[in-house]
């Protein structure tokens, strides 16, 4: 069964991306606010992106009251 | 469609399209005489379809809306219509086969339509045909959403979706020809393969571009379970897949693997084929549209991200059930039963996690039958998982294993789940998508629910009882030790309930046609839902800047 060689690496290898995607949303505050993540979804008024405000990527608001 | 792309997007697609014109022809060429050319046509003719409608429009006027705006939601549109189209192909070829094992005659004597080579195109069409575009299609719909953020390119969802339809195209076209590695849903041949690939590269690029332009911190369940989906697959599909090609310019490969090593890699890919494209990506869905319809968050968000992780670590270990009594050891075969077993935990966390979702909104499932479709999935998805995690139990498998159960326990799963989510979420994502008040009619989304629940309920019925009469069959011995029945036997007790399933299949694929007719028909009759809003959705509603009153 040589071919165990093969596929327990490579199962332990995708277990262990699985772990460390795990640790990185831990510790990126992805569960910080479970209830508010869960409920945002549903808030559908407005179906477009938000204003990206990330990294510099600043699009200035277009003026929409006269 | 084209509107939305701007001349350099244009000039992209022909030069994209070109190239793909260019490696067919050099295919055709190389391969003349062998279906390796034909796939070169066939590749060609797709690239030059593709190249004219993107040239025939080349100079039409530049978008003008602000495109941070919107979403961009063509390609999930195009995606929606190619899976309905799919599965009512892939249903097709299902009463097709499935009429063939009833009445043998249906074969009409060619070469191209004996079962081996059908069944592969029922298999394909409805799994990577239906269920893959479903996939997309919601993915990019979903991903956009919940973070709130447009997709960062125009070029790569539609590169994503029709590289993946024309592996599709190449796929099922390949199958009538006879071309086949004989690995169950990895059937298609090196080069296919090796496209596969490059498409599946670049949804993973376009998925985690769009997660890092998000504008909502926190990333939804919905899209981890899509990620899985997107990573294992393109991992067990290289690994699968290693093979070595006879010749460059021959469709013919050989497998890097033989024997049970080969037949474990191939389990190890089928039962997380299983897994991560029929399960994961499905249960983000579901993780996203019942929410999302029955108005109610998600009843424990917290269950949701801990059934995800469970079923990322359990999921990959439970392939060797497949190979129980065979020259696979012993400790690998309980090794997978054993997590087979353990996957119970997590598949019922979800299952249960959905159907407390909707406690307090049974009155919308009852209304409602895009809510129905997805309460029913649910459930399938609770007995199946159930099922499976039983048969794998290695005793129960000896019953089970090579009868009728087996292909009962999968279309419990693949019809009752996968399909009726999908249709679900179809039902729910196409007024939103396009923008329409309501389906064109609800009265045909009923009678395609109840088509499809009572052709899933005859399907499974009818080969849960030919499977345990055939194991018992192949069971039952003489007082003299030797075998009761003749396999023939066993064939024509089964006669009745193929007759059954086939009827089963009609009646879900009558469902899958009708579901086709009412988004066509939405698209093209509803009225587009005029925006009661007090802020702007779109470049047209911007326009008028300043109140007309003033």
């Amino acid at each position: 069964m040589t071919i165990l060689a093969i596929l327990i690496p490579v199962t332990l290898c995708m277990g262990v991306i699985g772990l460390a995607a795990f640790f990185w949303s831990l510790r990126s505050g992805q569960y910080e606010d479970l209830a508010g993540d869960a409920e945002r979804i549903l808030f559908d008024a407005n179906d477009t992106p938000l204003k990206s405000v990330k990294r510099g990527r600043v699009d200035t608001p277009k003026e929409t009251t006269p | 469609m084209m509107s939305n792309l701007t001349s350099a997007e244009r000039v992209m697609a022909m030069l994209i399209t070109g190239a793909g014109v260019l490696v067919g022809l050099i295919m055709a060429a190389a391969g003349h005489g062998d279906a390796f050319g034909a796939h070169g046509w066939v590749i060609l003719i797709f690239s030059a379809v593709l190249f004219f409608f993107v040239a025939q429009a080349l100079y039409d006027p530049e978008p003008t809306e602000d495109r941070s705006t919107a979403y961009y939601d063509d390609p999930t549109k195009v995606g929606i219509i190619l899976s309905l189209c799919w599965a009512v192909i892939g249903m097709a070829m299902g009463l097709w086969v499935a009429s063939l094992l009833a009445w043998p005659d249906l074969r009409f004597d060619a070469a191209w339509s004996s079962f081996g080579r059908l069944r592969p195109v029922h298999t394909s069409g409805v799994i990577f045909g239906f269920g893959g575009n479903v996939l997309i299609a919601t993915s990019f719909h979903i991903m956009q959403r919940t973070c709130r953020a447009r997709m960062p390119n125009q070029i790569l969802p539609w590169f994503v979706l029709l590289g993946f339809n024309l592996f599709c195209v190449v796929a099922a076209s390949g199958y009538l020809m006879g071309i086949t590695q004989s690995k169950e849903y990895a059937e298609p041949e090196w080069y296919a393969d090796i496209w596969l690939v490059v498409v599946w590269v670049a949804y993973f690029t376009l998925y985690i571009r769009t997660l890092a332009r998000r504008n909502e911190p926190h990333i939804y369940v919905a899209n981890w379970y899509y990620l899985a989906f997107i990573l294992v697959v393109a991992v067990l599909h290289i690994v699968n897949n290693l093979a070595v090609p006879g010749s460059w310019t021959g469709a013919k490969s050989y497998s890097a693997f033989a024997g049970v090593q080969d037949a474990m890699t191939q389990w190890w890919y089928g039962h997380n084929a299983v897994a991560f494209f029929l399960t994961s990506g499905f249960l983000g869905m579901l993780y996203y549209f019942l929410p999302k319809r029955a108005e109610r968050p998600i009843y424990s968000y917290r269950l949701s991200i801990l059934s995800f992780w469970g079923i990322t670590f359990f999921y990959i270990w439970a392939g060797s059930h497949h190979l129980h009594y065979t020259a696979l050891p012993q400790w690998v075969q309980t090794l997978g039963m054993t997590f087979s077993i353990m996957l119970l935990v997590p598949s019922w966390a979800s299952a249960g996690n959905a159907l407390m979702t909707l406690n307090g909104a049974w009155h919308k499932v009852r209304d409602d039958a895009t809510l129905r479709f997805m309460m029913t999935a649910v459930v399938f998805y609770g007995l199946s998982t159930f099922e499976g995690s039983f048969m794998a139990i290695r005793p129960v498998n000896a019953l089970s294993h090579y009868t009728d159960w087996t292909i009962g326990h999968v279309h419990a799963g693949a019809m009752g789940w996968v399909a009726l989510i999908s249709f679900g979420s179809i039902y729910a994502l196409t007024p939103v998508l396009w923008r329409r008040e309501t389906m064109y009619s609800w009265k045909a989304v009923e009678w395609h629910y109840w088509l499809a629940l009572s052709g899933t309920v005859v399907y499974v019925f009818a080969m849960w009882n030919s499977g345990i009469i055939q194991g018992l069959m192949w069971r039952t011995y003489t007082e003299s030790g030797t075998l009761r029945y003749s396999f023939v036997d066993s064939l024509i007790a089964m006669h009745p309930y193929y007759i059954a399933r086939a009827f089963g299949g009609l009646l879900f694929l009558a469902g899958a046609c009708i579901g086709l007719w009412n988004v066509v028909m939405t698209v093209r009759r509803v009225p587009r839902l005029t925006p009661e809003l007090d802020y702007p959705t779109n470049s047209e509603a911007m326009e008028p800047a300043v109140p007309v009153a003033e």
